[in-house]
């Protein structure tokens, strides 16, 4: 089946769907969005976490099908997003969309690759895991990345307890828990700063 | 397989009818598993999502009617008034992320003996509102259940709401596991005092093949409250009172011995939860009381 829905801004079509299909494979598999990770497939560790019409989810547990029209955004357009958010107070999605033309006539511009973000600016959530050191392996980095940014979205103060329980179904098998938190709280304070 | 979806509730009831096998997904926290795990091929995935209906809750009567949909978290921040013992449940399902996708309605679809809401919509008192297109039928909740992981729902039925009690007294959930997020329950425990009926109802999860209520506990504490006025004198509650409700708790189990843990200390797990939670809401009754005899 195909499935048109939109990603990170840009409208998307994926097709050849198998209905069984979850979310996060399109991600991964059809649309070439491999910042969305792939591992237990059964909700326990948060690592595929993605905004489905602004709601943390975990994309290995949404059928494909029923992305259908929604907005996702993954963690590749998290500093985007969170740029438009600054800006608008809260980013208007339809308003920062680009039409499916112009994404299929998208370059990436200089030295900015579109697949690992390299070269754009970071969210200031990514930039905080990078300045507490709370990236190791970095494979659960992007679901973290994209719960922590909803947290402070929704509750610019939280305490520890608020980030334990907005981080709690994210798994971290570096064990690296202490930095991440350090991350969330460096994060917290700057936004309070900016303000 | 065929993914089918209607835009209203009646299409989704007509799909329904035609293709009974269809495996009806919403927030998909279980269903996706098994597909993902290949431990489930169905023929047809029927996707709720579409419909609105199912996400929306009315507080009107002395019920609350809650859409099959509405996810845990929407629960934890609109309903705590209404169904404390099952906003209590709903944040101890998994983490936010399942929180903000799964619903009672699956909870009730899958019949897990392990599913988090059971044991607090067994104490509230509740009624499952299942549909075709033969008709609607309310079915009471404690003769829901049927086996594990089996309902009594008919093969062209789907679950439209749940219609639970209102609150008319303190109530509490209680679920043991190895940590605070992301546990399927070793055994999970709820408890509801009713006084205006002066009754007392339980609900126990995972120490059965199905979720139940210890009716025995529920009739020897009802009396045992009745013989003693507590209700109107709001005394605490005596000791061997407690020991014995939460004795026959314990007995009212059926456990299994498996990975999450044995039979014997289920067992006795719920027998700590139910004088645990027995004690917290009665605390919290004897407040009221105290406060609105000072208050007259």
């Amino acid at each position: 089946m195909r499935v048109n829905f939109t990603v990170n801004g840009r409208p998307q079509e994926a097709d050849d769907v198998w209905e069984g299909e979850s979310l996060l494979y399109v991600l991964r598999e059809r649309l070439g969005l491999p910042g969305s990770k792939n591992a237990c497939e059964q909700g326990e560790c948060g690592s595929c976490t993605v905004r489905l019409d602004g709601v943390p989810v975990c994309s290995c547990l949404v059928a494909a099908g029923q992305a259908e029209g929604r907005e996702v955004v993954t963690v590749e357009g998290l500093a985007e997003y969170a740029k438009q958010r600054t800006e608008h107070g809260g980013c208007a999605t339809d308003a920062c969309g680009t039409s499916l033309d112009a994404a299929k006539r998208w370059q990436p511009k200089g030295s900015t690759d579109s697949q690992t973000g390299e070269g754009v600016e970071l969210a200031p959530i990514q930039q905080a895991f990078i300045d507490a050191g709370a990236v190791q392996c970095g494979f659960c980095t992007p679901g973290l990345l994209v719960a922590a940014d909803e947290m402070l979205e929704q509750n610019p103060n939280p305490t520890d307890a608020d980030i334990r329980e907005a981080l709690s179904g994210n798994l971290c098998r570096c064990t690296g828990y202490e930095k991440i938190m350090d991350a969330v709280r460096l994060a917290a304070a700057r936004q309070g700063e900016a303000v | 397989m065929d993914f089918l979806r209607p835009a209203s509730w009646e299409e989704a009831l007509a799909a329904k009818a035609e293709h009974p096998t269809a495996v009806p997904i919403a927030g998909g926290t279980d269903v996706m598993v098994e597909i993902n795990f290949d431990h489930r091929r169905p023929e047809y995935l029927l996707d709720l999502t579409r419909i609105g209906d199912l996400y929306e809750w009315e507080t009107g009567g002395d019920s609350v009617r809650l859409g099959a949909s509405v996810p845990y978290t929407r629960i934890m921040e609109n309903l705590r008034g209404e169904l404390p013992g099952l906003a209590l449940a709903s944040h101890t399902v998994a983490s936010p992320q399942i929180r903000n996708r799964g619903g009672v309605g699956g909870n009730l679809g899958t019949a897990s003996p392990a599913g988090d809401a059971h044991p607090a919509l067994l104490a509230a008192g509740a009624e499952v509102e299942a549909e075709s297109v033969r008709g609607t039928r309310l079915i009471p909740i404690d003769t829901f259940y049927t086996g594990v992981k089996r309902n009594a729902l008919a093969p062209d039925e789907l679950i439209r709401a749940v219609h639970i009690k209102k609150a008319d007294g303190p109530q509490q959930y209680s679920k043991v596991g190895t940590r605070n997020a992301m546990v399927i329950a070793v055994c999970a425990f709820g408890l509801a005092l009713h006084p205006q009926t002066r009754t007392v109802r339980t609900g126990i999860g995972s120490a059965a093949p199905t979720p139940v209520r210890a009716k025995a506990a529920e009739e020897f504490l009802n009396a045992a409250l009745d013989e003693g006025g507590f209700w109107d004198n709001g005394k605490i509650i005596t000791p061997s009172v407690a020991k014995q409700f939460a004795d026959l708790c314990a007995a009212a189990c059926n456990p299994i011995d498996d990975v999450r843990g044995t039979a014997s200390y289920r067992r006795h797990a719920v027998g700590v939860m139910a004088r645990r939670t027995l004690t917290w809401t009665w605390e919290s009754y004897r407040g009221t009381a105290a406060h609105s005899e000072g208050v007259a």
